[in-house]
């Protein structure tokens, strides 16, 4: 422990790697060297450059993919509804929860919609979306309030409600369906309109990103979040408040996805009964190759957004770039298996780091 | 300094009692501590000093008695209340959160805020640094918590709770992995915060620091209060006849046992960051004692000798054969047996029976066609519960009923089951109340006496001591000093403990 009362003899000569400083002694880098080493370790940029790479990779085979309005529309427009459920099922997995039921969710709220405009035709834009987020929210507290209050797994809940939400929805729904007649044209102009190039539901997304990005990194109660994943126990004894965060979480969750729903609604104009199936997994996903550790306390939600863009580019990207759909599916669970290998090589290293700087102390 | 018999004291607690299921943690315990003076706190290991800081902390909730503070009573149902209420409590082993740096670990939760209720990073570095420069330490804030050796995770505590600025201040144990410089350091702190006006409850083992720091001591034995001192009318021994209250050798009754050949031989075992150059060495017939403070890599040792664990580089033979490492399976054919620190987590199945506990690790041994009936397993456990007195009236009781000291007799017949020459104890009597203590004592003891060599690892000084043939003192994962039997006195033992290998040459 001597390295916390002696001057390292070599504080001053050593030219250690930037990296190694970042972990053990940040502040002996300079302000520019430390953030420019966090950018460029950071795993948002390693996967930005992924998602860049596939890109370019697509728009060389077909300039269209990215250079016609059709292909620049998609590549902004397609994963916006993923990125509301990504950033909802990072802020949760942050705490080391997981949250299931989103999809479902956001397939009740997609019905409450279009159900909504059958009902009350003359109903403004904004109400119906008020009306989804707060449905969300309701889903997303019950399911807090199990997770919180019941000391039940959150897996085990939220794969519960996952069944009941979607079976709320079937026996409501019924055999019906919201066709884009049933919709008024303002409320389908939402989902295609743009504004300077960038659609509106691609700049929702965005809006929403960056208020909980912020949130999360300058906000006490953002931070508590981070302290509950890092160690459950430790916040109890912190005294943080971690039943209410992690409720809050699972309201954000549920909020986001319930507004997700009323987007995609907007977005195809067409609601049936498998809306949103399955597509709870690709939040987690999206979350996980965005660098949100699985076991909660650390990633970003940029992180998770642009996992998100990187799944649903990939989707289109393959099959332009000629390859198989078994193949297509493989890419994306190689994708997912890569991230979690990565983080698990990283952490290990890092602790391995950490460790050894200790005894050379 | 502010301290005067007039003013209410800063804690008062009378009678306070706690229980865990049929574990009575503390019957009877009592507290005044005045503001400007350092309260120390002592007592064996069990005697419900933690427990005590814990219904202070708010942690647990006392099931009786009183719980004053500055006069007026007091309920705590959380650590956030008590925290409102300007307690702040160290405690023994750290709890950080390691993805975080070192600062948002010391500001968590009332961090500093700038302008649109923002956290106000710059702030907090500055004021972690000057915390860090008063504490004369040097920690970079921006580090991440993981990775820390103990002594620096409890300099991040001890920084912490005086940035809380609290009015009452409980150290459970925080020298205990400090070195003497570190300790000096914390002292100055802990007087400049009396001189405030600040009240403090200090608890440690060692009589050196209660008698240089402390004015008032209070010694607890049991679960119960014993007795409240002023420093300079009592002395080290009357304090330990306070603590004891019995003789030791009565409740460590080592028979004496013929000590034969090496079973376990353990040769420059290392693992970066844990333990480093580990030779040890225990026969048949011997208790060799693992002794070290919280934190000192013991029950890692042990793991990673049992094969739990994996370990860089060294060997671990079991009677002159090697031991393959990193693989519990090979460990225990080669005759070696594990009871973990946590039998509830680790060594016993908490919702089956008796039975299917002791027939668990041999069913191989008493499976035919590879079935098992509950016939088989009776047949197989039934002498090995007769054998060391598990009262239990029928072996299909649940584990998770039995008092401690049953419990663990059960996880010792599991083991013996499999017929080891080598039994790895980690922490054998803890949480068991001392009635119990004395019989599982017993029965390692006649084990040893049977040729089981033994491999026991306690933080429990009189135990060590008492049960011992030879003892190795840990210090940061390293081997300090072997002492045999003759000895082995506290003072020796905490010496090492405390004490790296550089500072003892």
């Amino acid at each position: 422990m001597s390295h916390t009362d002696i001057e390292r003899p070599d504080a001053e000569s050593s030219e250690v790697s930037a990296s190694e400083a970042l972990l053990v002694e940040p502040s002996r880098l300079s302000p520019t060297r430390r953030v420019l080493t966090t950018v460029l370790r950071s795993r948002e940029l390693s996967i930005f450059l992924v998602l860049v790479a596939v890109v370019v990779l697509a728009t060389a085979k077909n300039e269209s993919f990215l250079f016609s309005s059709d292909g620049w529309r998609n590549f902004l427009l397609n994963p916006s509804i993923l990125v509301l459920l990504a950033v909802g099922q990072g802020v949760v997995i942050i705490t080391r929860n997981v949250d299931l039921s989103v999809g479902s969710v956001m397939a009740l709220t997609a019905y409450l919609t279009g159900r909504l405009f059958i009902e009350q035709p003359g109903l403004p834009v904004v109400v119906v979306l008020a009306a989804c987020l707060l449905l969300g929210a309701v889903l997303g507290l019950v399911n807090g309030a199990l997770v919180a209050y019941g000391n039940v797994p959150a897996l085990v809940i939220t794969l519960g409600t996952l069944y009941i939400y979607r079976g709320i929805m079937l026996t409501w729904a019924g055999s019906d369906r919201i066709n884009a007649g049933d919709l008024p044209r303002e409320f389908l102009r939402l989902g295609t309109r743009a504004v300077l190039g960038v659609p509106i539901l691609t700049i929702i997304a965005l809006v929403v990103l960056a208020a909980v990005g912020y949130y999360l990194h300058t906000a006490r109660g953002g931070r508590e979040l981070y302290a509950i994943g890092s160690d459950p126990d430790a916040a109890v004894l912190y005294g943080l408040a971690v039943r209410r965060r992690v409720l809050a979480a699972f309201v954000l969750s549920g909020a986001l996805a319930g507004l997700a729903g009323a987007l995609y609604t907007a977005r195809y104009g067409t609601v049936s009964s498998s809306v949103g199936n399955g597509i709870e997994l690709q939040a987690v996903a999206a979350a996980v190759i965005g660098g949100i550790a699985i076991f909660g306390g650390s990633g970003t939600v940029w992180g998770a957004a642009i996992g998100a863009f990187l799944l649903v580019t990939i989707n289109r990207a393959l099959p332009s770039l000629g390859i198989e759909d078994f193949w297509q599916r493989a890419v994306v669970g190689a994708l997912i298996l890569g991230a979690i290998v990565l983080d698990r090589v990283l952490a290990a290293r890092q602790a391995r780091r950490l460790a050894e700087s200790r005894d050379h102390a | 300094m502010i301290a005067s018999n007039t003013a209410a004291p800063v804690l008062e607690l009378r009678d306070v009692s706690k229980s865990f299921g049929p574990v009575v943690a503390l019957r009877s315990g009592s507290l005044r501590v005045d503001a400007g003076s350092i309260h120390a706190l002592v007592g064996e290991n069990g005697a419900g000093k933690s427990t005590l800081v814990k219904v202070v902390a708010g942690v647990h909730r006392r099931d009786t008695g009183t719980f004053e503070l500055g006069g007026e009573p007091v309920d705590f149902s959380s650590t956030a209340e008590s925290k409102q209420a300007g307690i702040a409590v160290i405690y023994q082993e750290p709890t950080l959160f390691p993805d975080l740096s070192v600062t948002e670990n010391i500001f968590m939760g009332r961090q500093l805020l700038s302008r649109g209720r923002r956290i106000d990073r710059q702030a907090m570095y500055a004021e972690a640094e000057g915390l860090f420069t008063r504490l004369g330490v040097r920690i970079d804030p921006r580090r991440p918590a993981e990775g820390l050796s103990i002594a620096d995770q409890q300099i991040i505590e001890i920084a912490k709770a005086i940035s809380l600025d609290a009015r009452l201040l409980v150290m459970d144990e925080p020298t205990a992995a400090l070195s003497g410089v570190e300790v000096e350091r914390l002292f100055a702190v802990a007087r400049s915060l009396r001189d405030e006006g600040r009240a403090l409850v200090f608890i440690s083992h060692r009589f050196d620091e209660v008698f240089a720091l402390a004015d008032t001591v209070t010694v607890m034995r049991d679960g119960a209060y014993i007795d409240t001192r002023r420093i300079d009318e009592t002395s080290p021994s009357e304090l330990v006849s306070l603590m004891v209250g019995r003789d030791v050798d009565d409740l460590f009754p080592k028979v004496p046992a013929e000590i034969g050949a090496p079973v376990l031989q353990v040769r420059g075992l290392n693992r970066a960051g844990v333990f480093h150059d580990i030779d040890l060495e225990v026969r048949a017939g011997e208790i060799v004692g693992l002794a070290g403070l919280v934190g000192a890599g013991r029950s890692e040792i042990a793991r990673a000798v049992f094969g739990v664990d994996r370990y860089d580089s060294g060997s671990v033979s079991v009677a002159g054969k090697p031991v393959k490492g990193h693989d519990p399976r090979s460990a225990i054919r080669a005759g070696m047996a594990f009871i973990p620190e946590d039998r509830r987590k680790q060594g016993l199945v908490i919702d089956s029976s008796v039975t299917r506990n002791v027939a668990g690790v041999i069913r191989r041994g008493i499976a035919k066609a590879g079935l098992l009936t509950s016939a088989m397993e009776h047949r197989a456990a039934g002498p090995w519960a007769a054998t060391l007195e598990v009262k239990t009236s029928a072996l299909d009781m649940t584990a998770a009923t039995m008092s401690g000291g049953n419990q663990q007799k059960v996880v010792i017949a599991k083991w013996l089951a499999t017929g080891p020459k080598l039994l790895i104890i980690d922490e054998p009597t803890r949480g068991i109340d001392v009635g119990t203590k004395a019989e599982v004592h017993r029965l390692l003891s006649e084990l040893a006496g049977q040729g089981l060599a033994i491999l026991m690892i306690s933080s429990e000084l009189p135990e060590v001591l008492g049960m011992a043939d030879r003892v190795l003192v840990l210090c940061e994962g390293r081997i300090t000093a072997e002492l045999d039997r003759a000895d082995a006195t506290p003072e020796a033992v905490m010496h090492a403990a405390t004490h790296h290998l550089e500072a003892a040459r």
